[in-house]
């Protein structure tokens, strides 16, 4: 019909094919009845693209088949996995992100402080000695004296008083971009220099000679000691480190490799010859690498074990849980009704139930927080300043708050930064005062760096902030700026942190700052929830990690057994 | 055609110039700064830190200085990441993303037209329907699935491939094969979609009655013609696939540019969000041009200097 219609001219043979057209549409919205027509006429319309087409389903499966046997050839002739059996004494553990850096005078992460502290060491460590091997302090406790031993960075040159005065003065410079320096404000005139007001050579800092190093104080410091242990005040010296480890490649995003110091004044103890560090960035990623024999640990402190896999793995695995010197809480903004009313912020405190929060959505055997301090800072045991969920108290609190505040109760938002986690604690806690109360409190979460300009501000009700303690004292929590956020103030509160300030008997002081925190939780600028752990998983022939009392993980004593 | 080439580029760096005037000042305006965290900052420590950085500066004065170091080629420090140069990072990601997208769309191009024509020439037969029903898998899956799924079958199951990390051809198959498979279902879908359009077209009718062989009917007359819009889908889509996933290359822990878009902006890294989406922009652009011109040699009555005379 189509060859005819060619022949007898182009018009013909549009208009049939047009029509063709038109029918099998037709054909097609009526249905599958007509379907078998429809092909039938266009195998009539196309009989060699048929045929064409049939050779391409050929060539199409044939060659997807041979790229799948292609794949298979390369999975088979390269090593599949990397899974190999962990080499003797080496370690590997994934960390969360790139680290920001690894010099120490700028270190302000988790992350950078924990190689940090694998690569570099102070004048002491948290558990006892370092570059010092012993040190003096005056009675009034504004002068220590420390005296070095022959400690060696890892090109060998050794570690002098010098090392460690240059890097402190540089960290106080004016110019410097450090943002701890104000750790390092306890060294006389520290924060006069940075501020331009006093000369280098004001300084607290002198070197007596090349291993005896004197600092002189602004107050009396009894918690030195604990200061010189963390990363702020570690000796820097570029490309070299003077830590039981030191760096020998690092590709940023991808990996970090340390090797054993050899030029570390205790090496005989450093049992680990080898740390591996990829950089995984999710936590699901890690621990599937975990299972699978990539990796030897896996969950904090460089990553953390997600709450989805919770459930599955505390069926299979033993996780290890370390209790971490820091705290999660809400603060009030004291400044705007209904949280400028004392009572207000007591009852939404007490009506907390830190209990389910942590069953049921943490389920890291965090410990309540009913103090603001985490216990294991303290010398002596703490006392809980409250009870969890006190709903009875809380209701008296709350009618007193409202009849204070004149029987009306303005809407009451919670703002969190965005995170899956912050969201169903929120959630809770919302339910939580709902029921209490009666109370609907909106939630809103926002992006971290928005949320944190807001508080800053004071443009928030209720708002979730946690920390973790710079340095192994109480006073790191105390001295925080964080009740800047609240408005809060108190005379009483300032009186007992400069009267610890001023103590030079540790036990007065640890007693003063008790008080201070006290007067704290009696006006509640903030609701303290709970006590941060540390979770994870380690293989069983992983041995000797220990972690500090701050939460720093410490590899020097750690090895390999079989 | 070298005239028209010669005009895009200075539209390209006009573009280029408008892209970074703009981020330039949304940038600064998002609340936040890289040093605002968790921990509050003291003031003298604040205004040390500004200083070191120029954000002490009038604004104006700060995007004078920055355009300056965009003509010179210096797109400045990290403000975050001690130490490193956005050129630096952006220099050691983006070939680690390029190799990756390239693969990808290799992958997808191949399977995307493949099955296009595959399911064009058996149109509404069980072959298209099996093909569309990919498609649509494909379009509607988000990667981040994708990738998990391939990972717990290929590496934790069946133990073929490496779970994550980069390194070796075997560690690129599954982030490509996850990456791949939403621009191949997208191609495979235009691509049918145009083929069958085409096969109904009169000249297909007019080649093969002049007894042209089918293969050369197929690939000369009906892929070459129903290619066109493939092909200007694939400019954007090689751009934004060779600059790096920040999905994929998460999941599958791969040290590519794709994370540096986000983390930039979410530490208000402000040379990085800068340096990055001046990089983007500009192989965006770069990939368009090359579509331009591709579309003049695949399709002869695209004439580009005939369009600048119009303009």
């Amino acid at each position: 019909m189509i060859q005819i219609a060619f022949i007898n001219g182009n018009k013909r043979f549009f208009l049939e094919e047009r029509l063709m057209m038109k029918k099998r549409k037709i054909g097609h919205a009526r249905g599958h009845g007509h379907g078998h027509e429809r092909k039938k006429g266009l195998r009539a319309l196309f009989p060699s693209l048929f045929r064409a087409r049939a050779r391409a389903r050929v060539r199409a499966r044939s060659s997807l088949l041979s790229l799948f046997f292609l794949l298979l050839l390369l999975a088979s002739c390269e090593r599949g996995r990397p899974s190999n059996p962990p080499e003797e004494q080496a370690l590997r553990m994934s960390i969360h992100t790139e680290p920001p850096t690894m010099d120490s005078r700028r270190a302000t992460d988790t992350t950078s402080i924990n190689l940090i502290h694998m690569c570099f060491e102070g004048l002491l460590r948290e558990d006892g000695p370092g570059v010092a091997s012993r040190f003096e302090a005056s009675d009034d406790k504004m002068r220590y004296t420390f005296y070095l031993r022959d400690a060696k960075w890892s090109d060998g040159t050794p570690v002098t008083a010098f090392d460690f005065a240059d890097t402190w003065t540089t960290i106080l410079s004016p110019n410097f971009p450090s943002e701890f320096a104000n750790e390092l404000f306890v060294i006389k005139n520290g924060r006069a220099f940075k501020a331009g007001k006093a000369a280098k050579e004001d300084l607290g800092i002198k070197v007596i000679d090349d291993k005896t190093l004197e600092v002189n104080l602004e107050h009396p410091t009894t918690y030195f000691t604990q200061l010189v242990a963390t990363s702020y005040f570690f000796p820097y010296k570029n490309d070299v480190g003077n830590g039981p480890f030191k760096m020998v490649s690092w590709k940023h995003y991808d990996e970090m490799i340390m090797i054993k110091s050899e030029t570390y004044w205790d090496k005989d103890k450093v049992k680990l010859q080898k740390l591996f560090f990829p950089i995984i960035q999710d936590e699901t990623t890690e621990l599937s690498m975990y299972e699978s024999g990539e990796l030897d640990w896996a969950g904090q402190p460089f990553s953390t074990i997600p709450l989805d896999s919770l459930q599955t793995i505390l069926k299979t695995h033993t996780m290890q849980t370390i209790p971490l010197a820091g705290v999660y809480y809400y603060i009030f903004n004291t400044e705007k009704p209904p949280f400028n009313n004392v009572n207000m912020r007591k009852a939404f405190t007490l009506a907390i139930n830190r209990q389910t929060i942590i069953d049921n959505i943490l389920q890291g055997k965090q410990m309540m927080a009913l103090s603001y301090i985490p216990p294991n800072l303290w010398k002596e045991k703490s006392k809980p300043a409250f009870s969890d969920h006190d709903i009875a108290d809380a209701k008296k609190f709350f009618a007193l708050g409202l009849k204070e505040l004149g029987g009306k109760l303005p809407t009451i938002t919670l703002s969190y930064n965005t995170s899956e986690g912050h969201h169903k604690i929120a959630q809770a806690i919302q339910q939580q005062w709902k029921e209490a109360f009666g109370v609907d409190v909106q939630l809103e979460n926002k992006e971290w760096k928005v949320f944190l300009s807001e508080i800053n501000k004071h443009q928030y009700q209720v708002a979730r902030l946690g920390g973790l303690a710079a340095y192994n004292d109480p006073v790191t929590f105390l001295d925080e700026a964080n009740t800047d956020r609240t408005g809060w103030k108190n005379a009483d509160y300032d009186k007992f942190i400069e009267m610890a300030r001023q103590a030079t008997d540790a036990k007065t002081r640890e007693e003063l700052l008790h008080q201070a925190e006290t007067v704290l939780l009696e006006d509640m600028p903030l609701a303290p929830i709970y006590f941060y752990t540390s979770s994870y998983l380690e293989k069983p022939y992983v041995k000797g990690v220990v972690f500090t009392n701050t939460g720093q993980i410490d590899l020097k004593y750690a090895y390999i057994h079989h | 055609m070298l005239t028209y080439i010669i005009k895009k580029f200075w539209i390209l760096l006009l573009s280029l110039f408008l892209v970074a005037t703009l981020t330039f000042f949304l940038m600064h305006a998002i609340p936040g700064d890289p040093f605002t965290q968790d921990k509050a900052i003291p003031e003298e420590i604040m205004a040390a830190l500004k200083k070191h950085y120029g954000l002490d500066r009038p604004l104006w004065v700060q995007y004078l200085s920055y355009l300056k170091g965009i003509v010179t080629f210096d797109l400045g420090p990290s403000f975050k990441y001690e130490g490193r140069t956005v050129s630096e990072i952006i220099m050691q990601g983006f070939p680690i993303s390029l190799e990756l997208g390239a693969e990808a769309i290799f992958l997808a191009i191949g399977l995307g037209i493949s099955l296009g024509t595959l399911a064009a020439f058996n149109h509404l037969r069980w072959q298209d329907q099996f093909v569309m029903f990919f498609a649509v898998l494909g379009v509607s899956l988000p990667s981040f699935i994708v990738a998990t799924a391939l990972q717990y079958v290929f590496s934790m199951k069946l133990e073929l491939l490496p779970v994550a990390r980069w390194g070796s051809f075997t560690h690129s198959i599954l982030p490509a094969v996850s990456l791949s498979l939403l621009p191949a279902a997208f191609i495979a879908r235009l691509t049918r979609s145009n083929m069958v359009e085409i096969l109904q077209q009169d000249y297909i009718l007019t080649a093969r009655s002049k007894g042209l062989a089918p293969f050369r009917i197929a690939v000369v007359h009906v892929l070459r013609n129903a290619l066109l819009p493939v092909i200007s889908f694939l400019g954007p889509l090689a751009a934004a696939v060779l600059t790096g996933s920040f999905v994929v290359e998460k999941i599958f822990g791969i040290p590519g540019l794709g994370g540096w878009f986000v983390m930039s902006v979410v530490n208000r890294d402000y040379t990085v969000i800068m340096g990055t989406t001046l990089f983007y922009s500009a192989c965006l652009m770069v990939c368009v041009l090359v579509v331009d011109i591709l579309y003049c040699l695949i399709d002869p009555r695209i004439k580009l200097n005939e369009r600048v005379a119009e303009t």
